[in-house]
Formats: structure tokens, sequence, C-alpha cells
């Protein structure tokens, strides 16, 4: 099974990199070093919220505690993300020695992977390739010879859910709970994995901390923009000749993607997965960058054949399936928005409802407990306005039209 | 359930408890583990695992019950979960659907009557850039057609 579609390397993340290299470079330096080369990097967190890495592992590691955790977050869930699988699968030695760099740097002497339950098939592979790390002593006591360092991981597969991906489910999920987000604050800086401080971070950051650590954080600010410094994996899949992952610096535009890609005739683009947004073709200069299209690596092409209402009810029905059910505004929210799709799809509906429904998702996206009530309603807004004209006003459209 | 069956199953899952330890923590792993070998969890499992780490029943029922790939109800001997997440979607999801459900007489989210098959829907199985993409059991298969879809099914035993 060929399961390797990375298109495209770029000089960050799929540059030259030899397993335990970053652990070297880590032990023979202190953890302040470490963390002042992160701040120098400006890396923020690939997973698509992009909180400051260095904050969060200062903060982890200044933590007072008999144990911490780092969790690395492979609970990849997004519609249309995948990166992940092709750092894990090819690149495992970037992310373990992330996390085990991350261990010396925080403190903490167990790592977990929460792998999502879909990607079980590379379990046996990634447990064997920790085994060797631990032959070659990368892994387990007085790691190369640095005295009391110890560190090892484990992994734990999740079992499909798509709001473990939010840390605090994904720290309830680990503790044998029910995958529901807890509030925020206490952090999981602070409050994580069995009370204990936890930082959790995508693999895609990990992969970019073991670079840092290795080549310097002024190295990996060289490339990206003033405010997105690096490159970043975007998953590409929908309507273009080569759908793949592919390595991009931070500021490309989306109309070079497009190119890049051979996507013809494209209509739409939905950036940072069915969580993210619509971008129509009028707005195909922009950069995907934190400070402008900001994504955690998701970019899905609709050519002019979709029909958007369609790919909106699809997102729709994604949110009411997977929204955990805890918090109000997202549990009821989301159905109600799919009913108005439901709606628009039939001709039975009317604008006042429609911008009612606009309103509600507005709503929730200030109201609900985590990510995924918050983020929602973004397809549903961006979608009926970006789109308008084909959804309301054009004319032979499956009788969308109220008469 | 025989007494033997019920003393096998406990072993079983001690076994578990000994690998993963008795940590509520160990419980996801544990579950999965069960489901994998059993396809669900029965009543008489979720009892002998809130017995081993010293939880109450429901609250094993309560994991369960949240996780779409823990059931508490058994399903066929071969689980057949088709992505129907938009990517998949655009390639040709309805077409490898309808053919399988077909072939093999049953809506998705049923039970062929043999037991050999569920079929079931999955959100984003991350293999977009490859769709249409479904698993059976643990394995995935990618770019499929509803000819190559029907043929999959018709190797597993």
């Amino acid at each position: 099974m060929e399961l390797n579609t990375k298109k495209r390397t770029g000089p960050v993340i799929f540059s030259e990199y030899e397993r335990g290299d970053a652990i070297k470079k880590a032990v023979s330096i202190l953890r302040e070093d470490i963390l002042f080369e992160l701040k120098d990097s400006k890396l923020k967190g690939r997973g698509g919220a992009g909180f400051p890495v260095s904050t969060k592992w200062m903060l982890t590691s200044a933590a007072k505690a008999d144990e911490k955790f780092l969790v690395c977050n492979a609970d990849e869930g997004e519609p249309g993300t995948f990166k992940d699988r092709v750092l894990l699968m090819e690149y495992p030695e970037l992310v373990f020695d992330g996390m085990v760099v991350g261990g010396y740097t925080l403190g903490a002497h167990q790592g977990i992977v929460y792998l999502r339950g879909e990607y079980e098939y590379m379990l046996k592979s990634l447990e064997d390739y920790l085994e060797e790390m631990r032959k070659d002593n990368l892994l387990g006591k007085n790691i190369l010879g640095k005295e009391g360092f110890n560190f090892d991981i484990c992994i734990v597969l999740g079992s499909g859910a798509y709001v473990c991906g939010e840390e605090t489910a994904l720290i309830e999920s680990l503790e044998g709970h029910r995958g529901e987000p807890r509030n925020r604050p206490p952090y999981p800086i602070n409050t994580g994995f069995l009370g204990r401080p936890t930082s959790v971070n995508n693999v895609e950051t990990l992969a970019a901390v073991s670079h840092i650590v290795l080549k310097g954080g002024s190295w990996f600010a060289k490339f990206g923009t003033d405010k997105s410094k690096g490159s970043k994996l975007f998953s590409v899949s929908g309507d273009c000749e080569k759908p793949g992952v592919y390595e991009l610096p931070w500021g490309t535009k989306i109309s070079e993607l497009l190119k890049l890609v051979e996507a013809k005739n494209t209509k739409a683009v939905q950036v940072g997965g069915a969580s993210g947004f619509c971008i129509p073709k009028s707005q195909f200069d922009r950069k995907l960058a934190y400070e402008e299209v900001s994504t955690g690596g998701s970019v899905m092409i609709f050519n002019e054949s979709r029909d958007m209402l369609h790919v909106l009810k699809n997102f729709m029905e994604f949110f009411v399936d997977e929204s955990c059910g805890q918090c109000t505004p997202c549990r009821i929210g989301n159905v109600k928005l799919l009913e108005g799709v439901e709606m628009i799809e039939k001709g039975e509906y009317t604008f006042s409802h429609i911008n009612k429904l606009k309103d509600l998702g507005r709503t929730m996206q200030l109201a609900s407990k985590c990510g995924l009530g918050q983020s929602s309603p973004n397809p549903f807004i961006s979608i009926l306005e970006n789109f308008n004209d084909e959804i309301f006003n054009s004319g032979n459209n499956g009788g969308r039209n109220v008469s | 359930m025989f007494v033997a069956e019920k003393n096998a199953l406990s072993e079983e899952i001690e076994s578990y408890v000994n690998k993963y330890g008795s940590d509520r923590s160990a419980l996801l792993m544990i579950l999965h583990e069960i489901q994998k070998k059993h396809r669900h969890i029965s009543e008489f499992a979720q009892q002998e695992v809130a017995r081993l780490l010293n939880i109450h029943p429901v609250e094993v029922y309560s994991v369960i019950s949240f996780f779409a790939f823990l059931n508490s109800n058994p399903k066929g001997r071969n689980l057949v979960r088709v992505c129907q997440t938009i990517s998949c979607d655009m390639h040709g999801k309805a077409g490898v659907v309808q053919a399988i459900e077909r072939e093999l007489g049953i809506k998705i989210g049923e039970t062929t009557k043999d037991n050999k098959f569920t079929v079931e829907y999955a959100n984003c199985l991350g293999l977009c850039d490859m769709g249409p993409a479904m698993a059976i059991n643990d394995q995935v298969f990618l770019k499929l057609t509803p000819e190559k879809a029907v043929e999959l099914l018709s190797k597993v035993k």
C-alpha cells in the first residue's frame, strides 16, 4: 500500500536530518538555551491555533511538579488534513526526536503520542521505531550518557472522536474519561494529564523543534513572513492534478499554491479544514500566514462544477456528528445550522430565518466551550456570504429560490 | 455466556491490565484491545474492566458510548468504513457506497444477514489526497471505484 504523497519538499521541515542529531545537540547545551533558540525561531503551534511554542514550553518548564508530561497531538482529524500521516510514516525521527528534546527542556519523563484510531495501521511500525530508539539509548535512562535524563514515549490510540484533537479533550480521554473539553483556565501547562503540567504539541511542531535545536532559531526565522516564521506543510486535496503534502514558506499566496498543484477552473478554496474559511476566487491573492489566512494546513480545492451548498452540507453534517454534546451552543447550534442548509436545499427558507441562523453562528463562536463549536459556524457564514449569488440568486438552481 | 467463556474473557482482560496498568488512564487502550479482538465490548467485559480498574461499570460504558470506534453491541465480522468527508465525497464516494449497498444487499449502517459485514460511514480518514477511501477493519484502501470496492469486499473472508 503506497501512502506517500509528499509532493514538494522545502528547505525547512523536509531538510536533511539524521536520527538523534537534535537529541545529541540538546543534551550538550542547557535547557534555557533551547528555550532561547525557540524564542528566536518564533515558532508557533502548527495545529492551527498558532500559540508560540517557546511561551508554552517556558511556562511548562517553569511549573513546579513531581512529574510533567509532553503529549504529541497526532489526532489529526480536521477534514482535508493528512500531513501528520506523512510525517509519522516517513519522518518519525523528526517527531520523536522533537519529543525527546521537549522532555529534556520541560523536565518531563514521559512522552505520550495520542494517535488517532484511524491511523492504527501505522502503530506497529511506530512502536518498532521506538524500540530501536531505546536500543540506541535515544530513549530510556540517562539518554546519550546525560546523567539523570530519563525519558520514554508511549503511544495511545484514539477511538474516532474529532473533538479529542482539542487539547483538554485529548487529556480527558487519556485519563480514561469521555473526551469532553474542560474549561480553560486552568490550562494544561499547569493542570494537564493527571493534574500535572503538560505540554500538548502538534506533530509538525515537534518536527520543527528538531530542526530548530540543530540548526538554530535564527536559521528557522529566515523563512516565512514577519509574523509567521518558517515553513508549513500543506495538505492539498480536491480538484487539482497533484494532491498531496507540500512544504511551502509562510506567506505563499493562494494563487501560487493553486498553480503549483495544477488546479484548473478553481472556484473556491477551503482553507483550514471544515472549521476553516471558504475563500472565493476574488481573494486568491491573499497569503497563507497566521496574520492573513491562518491554517493548520488543510487546503481543499473546489472547481467551477462544484455545488457549494453541497460542500457546506457535508461540513455541517460532520460537525453535527462530531460535536461532543457537552455545551448547548455547539450541540443544538450545529443541528440548527444543518437544518438551515437543508431548508435552502429544498427551497423552503426565508431570508429572515437564514439571517437569524448567521446570528446564531456568531453566538456559537462566542459562547461555545471549545474550538469545535467556536469554529464550526465558520464555513456556514463564509460560504453563505461568499457564494450568496450562487446559492440564492442564480436561476436554475434546483428549486432553491423562494417562489 | 458459558462460565468457561467468561473465565477466558476475564483472564484476557487481566492480561491487558497487566500490560497497560490498573490506573484509569489505561482504560482507552484496554477497551481498544477488547474491541479489536471481539469487535464489541460486552456488558460482562465492561464489568470486568471496571472491577480491575476499580471504577464503576457505568464509567466504562460512558467512555464506550462516547467514541465512534467502540461499541457495546456486536457488529459484523468485518467492519467496512467508507469515508464520507468532502474530498472523498467529491471523488465519487456516492458511487462506491451504492455499489457496496447493492452488492451486499444492505443499507449503510446495517449488517449483512450472514454477519460477515457491517458497513458504516466514517468521518475523514486522513486520506483526502487519495480518495475515495475506505477502511476494512484496520486496513485502508485508496482511489476506489465502485468496481474496485466490490472486488475488495469479495476477497474478505
